[in-house]
This record gives C-alpha cells, structure tokens and sequence, in this order.
C-alpha cells in the first residue's frame, strides 16, 4: 500500500521527538563548556616543552634543533644559547635561547615528538587555544610551551612513565659512567703512587704538583 | 464579553479611524489592515525558524539551538543580525539588476496572497470575491522571481535549481488547484470568506468542516502535499537540494537578500498553508460549538501553527524525491486523484443528505487510491539497490 512506510517513518520521528524530553540517555550531544567527555588516551593537539623542576633550568630541551629540522611545515624556531648549563645528568648543554612554535602553522603530526632524543618536546592536549589575535597570541613563546613533568604525567600516563624510565637509565648509564671513570681515576692514582714507591730513581721529565709527586725532589736533593 | 475579544482588532482599528477626518478613513483603514501583515507573520516566522530548529534537533535526539536566550527561543535575534551585518556579495557576471530584484519579487506576490485570507471574523484585509483566484494567480509570481533569481545569478548550480523549481512548482500547481475546486464546487463561490461561512455551521456540536468528508479528506490531502511542492519543503525540496546543487537558485545570494529568500520561502508557506485551513479546516471557525468562544483570530494561528508543525515532521522524516519520482508522483497519482475527487465531490453533492453517499465516495476514493498507488509502484524495484558495475 502506497504510504505504508511513511506512515511508519512518521512513528519514528514522533517517538524520538517525545523520548528526547523523557529520557537523557536518547540524547547523544553532550553540552560543551559546560559538559565534557573524557579526552581519548592518545589526544594530542600542540607540542609542548617539558621540565623537571624549575621551568626554566630544568628545561629538558638542549636545543640541538633536530626537531627543527625535521618539522613538515617548519613551524618550529630555535636560536641557541652562547652558555652552557648543566642538564638533568649534571653534563653542561646548550639551552634554547628562543624556542618558538607557530600554532597556526603546526599541523599535529607529533613528528617532533618522535625525533627528540631527550624526551622534551611532548604533545600537549589544550585545545581552547582560540583567540583575537591572529599573529601574536598564535606564536608560542618557550614560557608558554614549557610544562612540568607532572602536567604531562597526567596528560598521557603511560608515555611519561616510558619516557621517565628512559631517562633514569640514561641517568643510571651516565651516573655508572662517572662513577666508573671516578673509580679508574682513583685506580690510576693508586697505581701512579705504587709505580711511583716501587721505582723512586728515576726524575718523571714532567714535574707535577701532586702530592705524589713531591718525593723525587727530595731524593734529588 | 468573548465576543469583545474575538473583535479587539476591528474595535481598535475603528476607534483609530473615528479620529480621522472622514476623508482619510479609507486609506487609513486600508494601512492598518495592511500594516499588521508584514508585522505579524514576519514575527511568525523568526518564531517558527526557532521552533523548526528545534523540532528537528528533537526528533534527531539533539536538543537543537539552546544558547541565545531561554531555551535559544531568542536564536533569531542573533541569525537575524547575523544576516544584516554579513557582506552582500554580488558575482561579477551576473546580471545585477535581475539578480537584485529577485529577492523583492519573492516576497512582494507572497505578502499580496496575505490580501485575501481571513484571520479572523471579520478580519480579511480585501474580501475579494475571486479571493481563490486572486491568491493563485498572485502565487505564480513566485515561480516567476525563481527564475529570475537562477537566471541572472550566472551560475550553474542556480540554473539548475531554478529549471528544477520551475518544473516542480507548475506540475504540483494542477494537483494544489485542482484539489481546491472541488470545495468551490460545493459553496459556489471563490469568495474565502464565503467559504469559511459555509463551515461555520455545527451539526451534534461538531463543525462542517470540509475536511470532516471523503472527498474533503482526500482534497485536504492532495492539498498538504502539493502545498509541501509549492513551498519547496522537504521531502520535495529538489529546487534548493544542498547536498546536490548547494542552495540552488539563491546559491549566489548572500547578507539580507539571502534571508528576504528564507523569509519569502517561508511566508509562502504559511500563506498556502492559511489557505488550506481556510478552505478544508473551516478558517477560523472552532471544531465544537462548545468552543466557540475562543476568539477566531487565536484558532486560525493555532491551526497554522499545527500545519507547520506537521511540515516539520515531515521535513524530518522524509529523504529527498528523485526527478523521475517527483514527477511520477505529480502527474501519474496526484493529477487523477485530484480529478477523482472533482467527481467523488459530485457524487457526494447530487445523492442528497443520507448515509450511502459516504460510503460510495468513500469506496470510490480508497479504490482509486489504492489502484493510483498500484500503478505507481508497478514496475519499481523497491528493496536493496545492487549496484552492477560496482563489483
């Protein structure tokens, strides 16, 4: 019969215009501002730099520009510092005197995520980042992209945890090499000052200052 | 006391015209009946695109606009600004003085329609008494600023639309007349206020609406859905298909001309929507006696807005027609049906008061409704589509 269907199509419409009023799990949008479903594990929007500690000498990033490089639409802009200070593992590195990042440029690819070998540009989640200033509020600044370690452990949990394992081995490789290098240092001495006692007779051509040293002047004399 | 009421219009109107030298009361009274149309039923539509909005938000579990305002009832305001302050782009092609002009013919045929319909007892600005006539003749001229509108726009999108609403509104312009003869036919006159009198008789309390009769039912049908044609509502909204040809013929409009489209589109109709309560519905008259003393004017705006309201849940229900099947629909079901129900009016009208006319016309109604639907499904592949090449 012709207008069966529609006749139907019609019950439909009319029992979801009803059932929108009478029950809320009928209605699928979720008010915005107001409102908010949780953000998907993997959300990312804008790069970040991140910091253990204080914001600006923690900065994780020593501005060795590999992200600069290797950025797609180049929204990324790094000057290097001329000093060096120490980074997480005690090293001196170079810091980023400027490190800007055009938001209205970046297109999210996280590629810069992917090259950073010191786990310091992360992808930052914030979204409402509109704003009435087309240029200057849409460049970020080191001071705006700088986040602590916490916000990004929050942000993404599992990839912090990752990274924070990375770099505490890093740290434990660079600690044990220091140590190492300590140790041989001292063995060295230890050795030096043994070769020395064993073998008083002959003047070391290069005169030293050490401790150590000081017996072959009294045997010269 | 009611009957105050029901004549608060009229009342005013006169006490304004008894300050006037009685040289001016004619003109005076013709600008005061005149003036409340483009107040009353622009007002009537910013409401109802709120309403339509909504609506549609509700039946697709949405809640629809709800920021502006309470409830987003004052959404118009800001769409209306919006509309006002945006740039009124013209194409450098296209042919500027047609393409201004466009807007303005839209509207100007759909207020005159207005002229005709009574709101209310004794509330019709010209009771003309060719009104039927007059508001179809003056309804052509809609057809007319489509055109102008797709033409002079030099676009290929808006040619379409235009050449698709012309071809829509002429075959959907035969069933909507047509269906409306058959009530002429039984009052005898094209004057509406005649034909709203000829209802406002009650038999056991209930009116003698048109509708309340075989052919009246099918007429009021056939009316509805060749009314949703002549408006370009959806499921019959070739004209302006934005998933096909972007907006059709007022693609290339933009700023307020674009929004005087919207506002004509509209007020068309409630204009065809007016005349089909005036003609099946009984106008202005109430359904029972015992509620005659509503005032006439408030019946009338509740029964178009009960009328929009279906064209909106239509507009959600139904997927747009095909061409073929838009005119399919046009000339091979609603045309004879329409020239069934001129006969089955006939019929009714010459065997006389008793009980077997309703059954002879309703059977010959629901047989050629059923034999028209036969036909028209005849020869269609309903059911899933198999795509031949696409494997």
């Amino acid at each position: 019969m012709l207008g069966e269907q529609i006749i139907k199509g019609m019950a439909i419409t009319a029992k979801n215009f009803f059932g929108s009023y009478v029950s809320k799990e009928r209605l699928t949008t979720v008010q915005y501002p107001e409102e908010r479903l949780p953000q998907q594990g993997n959300t990312r929007q804008f790069p970040m730099l991140v910091f253990d500690g204080d914001p600006e000498k923690g900065l994780r990033c020593v501005a060795c520009t590999i992200c600069e490089k290797e950025c797609p639409p180049q929204c990324i802009y790094i000057v290097k510092s001329k000093d060096k200070k120490p980074d997480y593992k005690g090293q001196p590195q170079l810091y980023p005197a400027i490190f800007d990042i055009d938001i209205s440029v970046c297109m999210s690819c996280s590629i810069c995520v992917e090259v950073c070998p010191f786990e310091s540009i992360k992808m930052n989640t914030e979204f409402e980042l509109s704003t009435d200033d087309r240029f200057g509020a849409l460049l970020l600044h080191k001071n705006d992209l700088a986040k602590s370690n916490e916000y990004y452990q929050k942000l993404h949990p599992d990839d912090a945890k990752e990274s924070d394992a990375a770099l505490a081995v890093e740290k434990a490789k660079a600690e044990a090499k220091v140590k190492a290098a300590a140790e041989a240092k001292v063995a060295a001495e230890a050795k030096a000052k043994a070769a020395a006692v064993a073998a008083p007779a002959p003047a070391t051509p290069t005169p030293t200052t050490t401790s150590s040293a000081t017996p072959p002047p009294a045997v010269a004399k | 006391m009611f009957d105050k009421l029901d004549q608060i219009f009229v009342t005013l109107k006169h006490l304004v015209m008894g300050h006037l030298p009685a040289a001016w009361q004619p003109l005076a009274s013709a600008v005061i009946s005149i003036a409340l149309i483009p107040i009353v039923f622009p007002g009537l539509f910013a409401i109802v695109t709120v309403i339509e909005r909504k609506g549609l938000g509700r039946i697709q579990n949405r809640y629809g606009p709800n920021r502006v305002g309470p409830f987003g009832f004052l959404q118009f305001v800001a769409d209306g600004i919006k509309a006002l302050i945006k740039e009124d782009v013209v194409p450098r092609a296209a042919d500027k003085m047609v393409h201004f002009l466009a807007p303005v013919m839209m509207l100007i045929p759909v207020l005159l329609a207005y002229a005709v319909l009574p709101f209310g007892r004794k509330m019709v600005v010209a009771d003309y008494d060719a009104g039927l006539l007059f508001f179809f003749a003056v309804g052509g001229g809609v057809e007319l600023s489509v055109f102008m509108a797709g033409w002079s726009s030099r676009n290929k999108y808006s040619l379409l639309g235009a050449m698709r609403a012309i071809a829509q509104m002429i075959s959907y312009e035969l069933p909507l007349i047509l269906s409306a003869v058959t009530v002429v036919m039984m009052v005898g006159s094209l004057n509406l206020s005649e034909i709203v009198k000829h209802q406002n008789q009650y038999t056991f309390g209930i009116a003698h609406w048109f509708v309340f009769s075989p052919w009246g039912l099918a007429g009021f049908l056939l009316f509805l859905v060749a009314s949703l044609a002549e408006s370009n509502r959806t499921p019959f909204d070739l004209p302006e298909a934005e998933s096909e040809i972007i907006a059709g013929y007022f693609t290339e409009y933009s700023g307020f001309k674009f929004a005087l489209f919207f506002l004509g589109e509209y007020l068309g109709m409630f204009a065809i929507s007016g005349l089909g309560i005036t003609l099946f519905l009984g106008g202005w008259t109430a359904p029972f006696s015992f509620l005659t003393w509503i005032p006439s004017y408030v019946w009338f705006l509740s029964k178009l807005l009960g009328i929009v309201f279906v064209f909106i849940w239509i507009r959600g229900t139904l997927p747009r027609l095909r061409m073929d099947q838009l005119m399919n629909f046009a000339w091979k079901f609603m045309l004879p049906l329409a020239l069934i129900n001129i006969v089955v009016a006939g019929i009714w009208h010459y065997m006389g008061p008793d009980w077997p006319r309703w059954l002879v016309c309703s059977a010959i109604l629901a047989c050629a409704y059923g034999l028209l639907g036969l036909g028209l499904m005849h020869n269609q592949k309903l059911g899933k589509r198999i795509y031949r090449y696409a494997e």
